[in-house]
């Protein structure tokens, strides 16, 4: 059986602090040993809209929201009828919502969940300085049973900057609440942290994704802000700037791919990171980039699309863009990082395997691993560094595009003197010259496609979990609900074997074929409307007869129950 | 990399490629090209430690009958590319170099936000008022009347764009035009453009003989400019404003602070993982 874990989802109007306060609650969770991970929902509006934080905490790794929740605290009733959908609640759970804040909505009481009204805004109206956050907080603190000290140094930490008289007004807030939950019978038991707590970080899949790109060695930032990649280049601009690197915040996304490329042309490591409509602008100098030979990484974190779509929420609908977006034969590599902790190794393979292959990479992330965060283990140090081949300085008739058995050609840079060459989006011949003849397109075609074909991307391609002859086969941020419902399978007694593809392209027709061995019925999980992944599955990998797909489109999160019930009814049929 | 002091001095012919151009016989573009590698020549750069980058189109071929660093990357995009290089590069010397249709139309928002940002770059439009390369259609500077394009018969029915007010306006630290058929004197125009700091507008009037032939005239019509370098921005503009596009000088040396960032490192990755640790 998996691990008991608790589940709270957090509503309340915009600018009330539901983030702030459920920041402070992971924090203080991870203090107390617990992992956890807290994803958001929020409305269209800038400021003063509704929000809402969902927070699962236990004492083993949480990797994705649960079927359901166990609690819910309604800080006000503003417009929560927009997170209806996303919040599920049943006859055991439990909502926290204000005496004072009028009726209880009508999908929130037709749940069955019990409701407990406390008297929330008249109690932070007796605070001086009291704000509602706080005794929400409060609230949850006392539901997971963490002290007063280890919330103190949450709440100290986060109120440093407004002064004492803050700080005094929040902790006052936080017994408060904690008061009003004392009094209530019947609270749901908390997870219990197992023993002493291993080193543990508390970050985002945005904030994850920088890290990876800077430990691979990039430098060079050019990007346009867009949700939900934006965090990443908030992230990136100050700290690129402490180890000697740059971001720019370039005009649009046209500018950005090409200040990208300009700067790896001279020698600099450099990627941008964007979402969907900004990926779909970049896609004439991704091609160039492939036919230059020069090295980039273009984080795509994915949101519903077509066109402007739904910004603020999770779809794995980019995937052929970054697959087939590119005009003409461009190989090119799509890596996809497959849970918060998962977008540092992967931005950081990225880099890698742009930097050596001399090729753009476009890694997919989405909008539920990139703005949600998790407490983990601190990740591993990874032995993978952007490392070109470089041409050496004084070499007689240089040839930037030369043909070698690996297809890659070393590359000089500005400064390397006997390496001047021009790069160039026109067909060339071996020395970077134009050419439209027949045999340098056949030549710089093959030498490209070489490139990708002949590279050993070693175990990395993809996770490999379990065994017996059934699979669950998905890529990205479904392998978190996906492996929690194979868990969940096992301990009925149902083997599944999970396989979960980081590497997009180029195909590992091989690897594949070895990692399905012995597999006669797979379940094939993604969320798309056209299923994307799947007619991918089919264009390159072989695929058992008994193929089912489960697919949806976002905003609704795939739940481990629902692949569950795939597993379970799929597997009832044998 | 080789200090300039320490390498031989190398002449205008030391920095043209063995590349024969792809452009007509009397194109103006042959002349800019000179004029580059004249400049070149005289600012004693050294052919390791520059780049010329330019985007699509006849001028933009250009990079290629140099033999520095070059990049000949998409249309409209030639501004991106080379800020990217200048930022992370800040030791080079980096020349962007293309067409009217590449700089003022697809490119038209790079322009802009090139002259805003004020990189240390240098810029130089070769401007027929023609698209060349794709046979014969209107630019931005193509004057509304012109009738000659089977995509607009009936002319453009658009006002030109004024590329050195438009400069001027969104910032450009130098402005100047010269003219292809004075080599040296463009010569002159493009080393002073490359030692003023900042983000340098040279519009080089350089003639499409082929499908712009009434160009030839600019021989005669084409002449020095009646004004001394200003740095009033006021005055620019006004006298900018007035002017036919025909007379060429540097109309303005700006003294705007240029986008440099510091690329100095001062802690190592390992510092930056402090702030996840719970």
């Amino acid at each position: 059986m998996a691990a008991r874990t608790l589940s709270i989802a957090i509503t309340g109007a915009g600018g009330a602090g539901v983030m702030t306060a459920s920041q402070m609650l992971l924090d203080a969770a991870a203090k107390a040993g617990l992992f956890g991970l807290m994803a958001r929902s929020s409305g269209p509006q800038i400021r003063g809209g509704e929000v809402a934080a969902f927070l699962r905490l236990g004492a083993l790794p949480v990797n994705c929201l649960d079927d359901r929740f166990d609690v819910m605290v309604a800080l006000d009733w503003m417009n929560v009828e927009r997170f209806a959908a996303e919040i599920v609640l049943d006859s055991a759970s439990l909502v926290l919502c204000d005496a004072d804040a009028g009726d209880v909505p009508e999908r929130i009481a037709a749940t069955g969940a019990r409701i407990v009204a406390l008297p929330l805004q008249e109690t932070v109206k007796a605070l001086p300085g009291g704000r509602l956050n706080m005794l929400g907080l409060g609230m949850l603190v006392a539901l997971l049973g963490l002290d007063d000290g280890r919330v103190g140094d949450v709440v100290a930490k986060a109120l440093k900057k407004r002064g004492p008289a803050a700080l005094e007004a929040g902790m006052e807030g936080v017994r408060a609440g904690r008061a009003l939950v004392e009094t209530v019978p019947g609270l749901p038991a908390p997870p219990v942290a197992s023993g002493e707590a291993p080193p543990r970080w508390n970050i985002s899949g945005n904030e994850a994704a920088g890290l990876g790109c800077v430990r691979g060695g990039i430098r060079f930032c050019a990007a346009y802000p867009i949700t939900p990649g934006t965090e990443i280049l908030e992230w990136l601009a100050p700290n690129l700037e402490k180890v000697g690197g740059v971001l720019v915040q370039a005009e649009d996304e046209l500018a950005s791919i090409n200040m990208i490329i300009g700067a790896s042309f001279g020698g600099t490591p450099s990627m941008t990171a964007t979402s969907g409509p900004g990926l779909a602008l970049m896609m004439e100098s991704i091609g160039l980039a492939v036919a230059s030979e020069t090295p980039i990484v273009v984080v795509d974190v994915m949101r519903g699309g077509p066109s402007t779509g739904i910004p603020t929420k999770s779809e794995q609908s980019d995937l052929n863009i970054a697959l087939y977006g590119l005009h003409g034969d461009a190989p090119h590599v799509v890596t996809a990082a497959r849970s918060i902790g998962d977008c540092l190794f992967t931005a950081q393979w990225s880099v890698h395997l742009a930097e050596h292959l001399q090729v753009p990479v476009i890694m997919l992330s989405d909008q539920s691993l990139g703005q949600s965060r998790a407490v983990i283990e601190r990740p591993a140090d990874l032995a993978f560094f952007g490392k070109r081949e470089m041409a050496a300085a004084g070499v007689e008739g240089y040839q930037r595009y030369a043909v070698t058995a690996s297809g890659i050609s070393p590359m000089a840079i500005p400064g390397i003197g006997g390496g001047e060459y021009v790069a160039d989006g026109l067909e060339h011949a071996v020395s970077g010259r134009p050419s439209s003849a027949a045999e340098d397109h056949q030549r710089q075609l093959d030498k490209r496609a070489r490139k990708l074909e002949q590279f050993d991307f070693g175990r990395h391609w993809a996770d490999v979990e379990g065994e017996g002859p059934l699979a669950v086969l998905t890529w990205g941020s479904c392998a978190n609900p996906a492996r929690e419902a194979c868990a969940r399978a096992r301990a009925r007694g149902i083997q599944t074997r999970l396989i979960c593809l980081r590497l997009l392209a180029p195909a590992q027709t091989e690897r594949f074929a070895e990692a399905i061995a012995g597999v006669e019925r797979v379940l094939v999980l993604e969320q798309s409307h056209s299923r994307q992944f799947y007619r991918y599955l089919r264009a390159f990998y072989d695929l058992p007869r008994d193929t089912h797909v489960f697919s949806r489109p976002g905003p609704l999160p795939i739940r481990p129950g629902e692949v569950l019930d795939e597993i379970l009814s799929w597997s009832a049929r044998a | 990399m080789t200090a300039i002091n320490e390498t031989p001095t190398l002449t205008a012919g030391d920095f043209k490629s063995d590349y024969r151009p792809v452009w007509c016989p009397g194109c103006g573009h042959y002349s800019v090209l000179s004029s580059l590698t004249k400049a070149l020549a005289e600012l004693g750069v050294t052919r390791e430690n520059t780049a010329v980058i330019s985007g699509i189109g006849c001028s933009s071929r250009i990079p290629a009958y140099t033999n520095v660093y070059g990049f000949h990357s998409v249309h409209g995009r030639a501004l991106p590319v080379a800020i990217g290089l200048k930022v992370a590069r800040p030791d080079l010397t980096v020349i962007v170099a293309g067409g009217d249709g590449d700089g003022y139309s697809i490119g038209g928002n790079h322009f802009l936000h090139a002259c805003r940002r004020n990189v240390d770059l240098t810029y130089i439009v070769m401007d027929n008022q023609v698209y060349g390369m794709t046979k014969g259609q209107a630019s931005p500077t193509t004057p509304a009347d012109w009738n000659r394009s089977k995509l607009t018969p009936h002319g453009t029915g658009v006002s030109p764009f004024h590329p050195l007010a438009v400069a001027l306006a969104a910032g450009a630290n130098f402005i100047a035009r010269s003219f292809a058929g004075d080599p040296n004197g463009t010569a002159r125009v493009i080393s002073e453009a490359v030692r003023h700091p900042g983000f340098a507008m040279v519009q080089v009037l350089s003639p499409c003989v082929t499908y712009q032939p009434e160009q030839k005239e600019w021989k005669t019509t084409v002449r020095k400019a009646d004004i001394v370098t200003t740095s009033e921005p006021d005055l620019a503009a006004r006298w900018l404003m007035a002017d036919d596009g025909l007379s060429t000088g540097v109309m303005y040396v700006g003294h705007r602070p240029v986008y440099r960032p510091d690329l100095e490192t001062s802690v190592g990755v390992d510092a930056l993982e402090a702030a996840f640790a719970v």
